[in-house]
């Protein structure tokens, strides 16, 4: 097997692994980074974020106000501390970009432009019309061409961590082109691999997004936290998913039901604003799990329109016009015009709750790093505690910058402390790891078939683990999930090929998103109260006497995983009361 | 909402067992309102495991999907099949090695993109304590079409010159030279300038427009090119006429 020697690898090359590169070649030039994606960087689904990067810049904001906002957005769930780095932090990175440059909206003076956004008391979300992602990525992409210390390793399917000595010291990953599985031998190890959407059908999340960078740390004995908290983002196309931006709100757009009422009103968001006269952090700029929640209460009432695509509310942009549509919002009516047929200028769009974001993911502290030694992780696939149990809109454009440079930062301070590498162990991990691919590929007894397996997995995690739970759905999931991963053990490999073969990739990925399900799963039963994005319709209240503190789960091969908790950090915020009904009681 | 049965003849070629590619036919259950992409993803789920082809996003912005539809080159997750009759000719995107199937090697496009210098090259230095560069909504209007490029090398499938000549740099390389040079921000032409007024580079460019035509952005790759023509013209006349030009 080739071994391939650098000082720090890096799994994925959207936002956050761009992030930890580029601060790790600017730190030390004489760095050996190795960037290891399944995609070329350009792919990443950071590309696909529309709306913006929560940061603050104007005179009338201030770190508190982010702060705030955040911590109560995250119903308490976040880590306090955390949260504090992080505001600080944000406007730094956020202009970094604009140094790199990000094309970033302006206002007529020439400085940063900012925009509303969902949860948030002030203005602070820098902007690149709706495509803030797409520019946010190709901006770093390109950044990181300038540095010949970086050097990419362009769809390589990362397989297992390897650990010795208590520390992680490297992984393996398949050539996607060749079949061919190199020893990545580094010092330390940076996961960036994005959330794990595609375990549920209907989703935003991107072909790529099945977890596989959570998994990794999860077998190799890293807890994933909270993983319980799944975000649906209350605006998706009915049909394929995609994501219609928060801006479309934070713009002045409004959600109404079949009888043309503005129904978040009757959830606690109201009163009714003046259309065209957004207020922040009321109405429809509240916070997503709310919104999403809204939506399904109006489906039980039978308030919902009946579309061809399944039942919708509308969301209507009509007011704003059509010079603000082009000028702020042109993906959005692109692609609703391609997708569903439907223009936003003269016509309201039916939408409806799609799973969008993972607040849970790799258990890691505020400095990225997680409790093994050498391995870090930022981003989707993290869990620092910043989001809580309901992200903001706008603040994980930021948190992959942030904590990209922080996982980079951690990683340089590990390797001034490290003895020498057995080599001979690390190899004989590298050889296991290739064993478990060889035998897929001669596997005789396999009956069950990879589509038909992630079918029954979408469908249970769609059935019972969807905006609102209970504990005899979570039951049925956790006993379902479990059997599939039993059965995944006899899952048949078609293509034997070893050429770009997809096949492979998609059995691979199932794997690691069946690990993530049951995580998950074991995750939300266990939780007995309603916070945020977990919402049980059997424990309706927030219970902070037994649940404000994290789910830690442990990896147990085939066995049921061992569930543990973590305290929140709590450092000025006590937990109090949601309010988004824009001052009005 | 109706279903239709969609006929696909599409491009297999496995390096290990094949000595040359063929077209293979299927048969499959659509929607009226999927792409062809939708159709794959059908195929490959329930037909024939072993058909390899890039996608992600499914919103026309990953650029990964790429390929030969009927013959043009298109982003399958854009190319809706109410638009298309008859059998649906299936691709890779033309001008590239096959790596497998749909899957085309790219290596030379991304090696081309590194070359010409696609990144900020400051015109004055400022530490991020002094905040941002400023820049207009106007200065940024100058730019802002050529940054919206998501590499998906459609327009390297179209362009004739990038057929004939493998060395032309192409459009969206060049495009994005062009993107820096016109930003406000930025100082690094007369390093880029190397590079694209190269032999391999921009006057290779014969101005037939295919790259616009097929740009699923709207970057119209075929106009920067016509900028980056006469910004290096007037260069020329100023080192070569002018007094006081360089010798």
């Amino acid at each position: 097997m080739e071994r391939i020697d650098t000082d720090v690898a890096i799994i994925g090359a959207g936002g956050a692994g761009l992030r930890a590169a580029l601060a790790l070649a600017e730190a030390d030039p004489s760095l050996r980074i190795a960037l290891i994606s399944k995609v070329y960087p350009m792919r990443s689904h950071t590309c696909a974020a529309e709306g913006g990067a929560a940061g603050v810049i104007k005179a009338d904001d201030s770190f508190d106000l982010h702060f705030d906002d955040t911590v109560g957005g995250g119903d308490w769930l976040s880590d306090q501390d955390c949260v504090e780095y992080f505001v600080r932090e944000a406007p730094k990175e956020l202009l970094q970009l604009e140094h790199w440059g990000c094309p970033w909206n302006r206002e007529a003076d020439g400085s940063v432009a900012v925009r509303p956004f969902g949860g948030m008391k002030k203005q602070r979300t820098w902007f690149a019309a709706d495509k803030s992602g797409f520019h946010i990525l190709h901006t770093l992409f390109q950044t990181t061409l300038q540095f010949p210390s970086i050097t990419r390793f362009d769809e390589y399917y990362a397989l297992d961590l390897l650990s010795d000595d208590g520390r992680c010291q490297g992984l393996t990953a398949m050539e996607m082109r060749s079949g061919l599985i190199k020893h990545f031998n580094a010092k330390a190890v940076i996961i960036a691999g994005g959330g794990a959407g595609r375990i549920f059908p209907f989703t935003t999340n991107g072909a790529i997004k099945t977890g596989d960078g959570m998994a990794m740390a999860y077998r190799a004995g890293v807890p994933l936290k909270d993983m319980e908290f799944v975000q649906y983002h209350p605006t998706g196309l009915p049909n394929t998913g995609s994501l219609l931006t928060e801006a479309c709100r934070g713009e002045g757009g409004v959600l109404v039901n079949k009888n043309g009422r503005r129904y978040l009103q009757d959830y606690g968001m109201g009163p009714e604003t003046p259309l065209g006269k957004p207020q922040l952090k009321t109405m429809e700029l509240g916070p997503r799990d709310r919104v999403s929640q809204a939506y399904y209460h109006e489906l039980q009432k039978g308030n919902t329109v009946t579309t061809q695509w399944g039942e919708c509310v509308l969301m209507d942009m009509r007011h704003l016009g059509e010079k603000v549509i082009n000028e702020r919002l042109p993906l959005v009516r692109e692609l609703a015009i391609s997708y569903l047929g439907v223009d936003i200028v003269t016509d309201a769009v039916p939408i409806r709750p799609v799973v969008h974001y993972m607040m849970g993911g790799i258990s890691t502290n505020m400095q990225a790093a997680t409790p093994l030694p050498g391995l870090f992780a930022a981003g989707e696939c993290a869990c620092v505690s910043l989001n809580g149990a309901n992200r903001l809109g706008s603040n994980s454009l930021v948190e992959l910058l942030v904590f990209g440079k922080s996982a980079a930062m951690s990683a340089i301070a590990h390797l001034k402390t490290l003895p020498a590498a057995n080599t001979a162990a690390l190899q004989a991990r590298a050889e296991e790891s290739q064993a478990r691919i060889r035998e897929l590929f001669s596997r005789t007894d396999g009956t069950e078939s990879m589509s038909g397996l992630r079918k029954e997995m979408m469908d249970t995690m769609e059935k019972n683990v969807g905006i609102y739970r209970t504990e005899a759905g979570l039951q049925e999931a956790v006993s379902k999930i479990s059997e599939l991963r039993q059965r995944y053990r006899k899952v048949v490999l078609n293509d034997k090929s070893n050429v770009f073969n997809t096949d492979l990739f998609q059995v691979l990925e199932l794997g690691c998103m069946l690990d993530c399900a049951e995580a998950l799963t074991v995750g939300a039963l266990a939780r007995k109260e309603s916070r945020g994005a977990h919402q049980r319709l059997d424990f309706v209240e927030r219970d902070d006497q037994a649940y404000l503190r994290h789910s830690m789960v442990y990896y147990q091969g085939l066995a049921a995983p061992r569930l543990d908790y973590q305290d929140v950090v709590i450092t000025k915020s006590p937990p109090g009361v949601r309010d988004y009904s824009g001052g009005h009681k | 909402m109706s279903d239709r049965l969609v006929h696909l003849d599409v491009l297999r070629y496995n390096p290990e067992t094949d000595t040359e590619p063929h077209f293979q036919r299927y048969e499959v259950t659509c929607r009226e309102e999927w792409v062809v992409l939708d159709a794959l993803n059908a195929i490959k789920e329930s037909i024939d495991p072993t058909l390899n082809y890039r996608w992600s996003c499914h919103m026309a912005v990953c650029g990964s999907c790429g390929m030969m539809i009927n013959g043009e080159p298109k982003l399958s997750c854009h190319a809706f099949l109410r638009n298309y009759d008859g059998v649906i000719r299936v691709e890779p995107l033309a001008n590239f090695p096959i790596e497998r199937d749909l899957v085309t090697v790219a290596d030379d496009f991304i090696d081309k993109l590194k070359r010409v210098k696609p990144y900020l090259i400051p015109k004055q230095d400022k530490s991020i304590a002094e905040g941002e560069y400023k820049q207009t909504p106007a200065q940024l209007m100058k730019y802002r079409q050529f940054s919206m490029c998501i590499n998906c090398m459609l327009c390297y499938a179209a362009c004739p010159e990038y057929a004939l000549s493998p060395l032309f740099l192409g459009p969206a390389a060049i495009t994005l030279a062009h993107r820096y040079n016109q930003d406000s921000r930025d100082g690094g032409r007369n390093e880029r300038q190397e590079v694209i007024a190269s032999d391999e580079g921009v006057w290779q460019c014969s101005f037939v427009g295919a790259c616009s035509e097929v740009c699923p952005k709207a970057v119209d790759p075929a106009g920067a090119l016509q900028q980056v023509k006469v910004a290096s013209t007037l260069d020329w006349f100023k080192e070569h006429l002018l007094p006081g030009g360089k010798p």
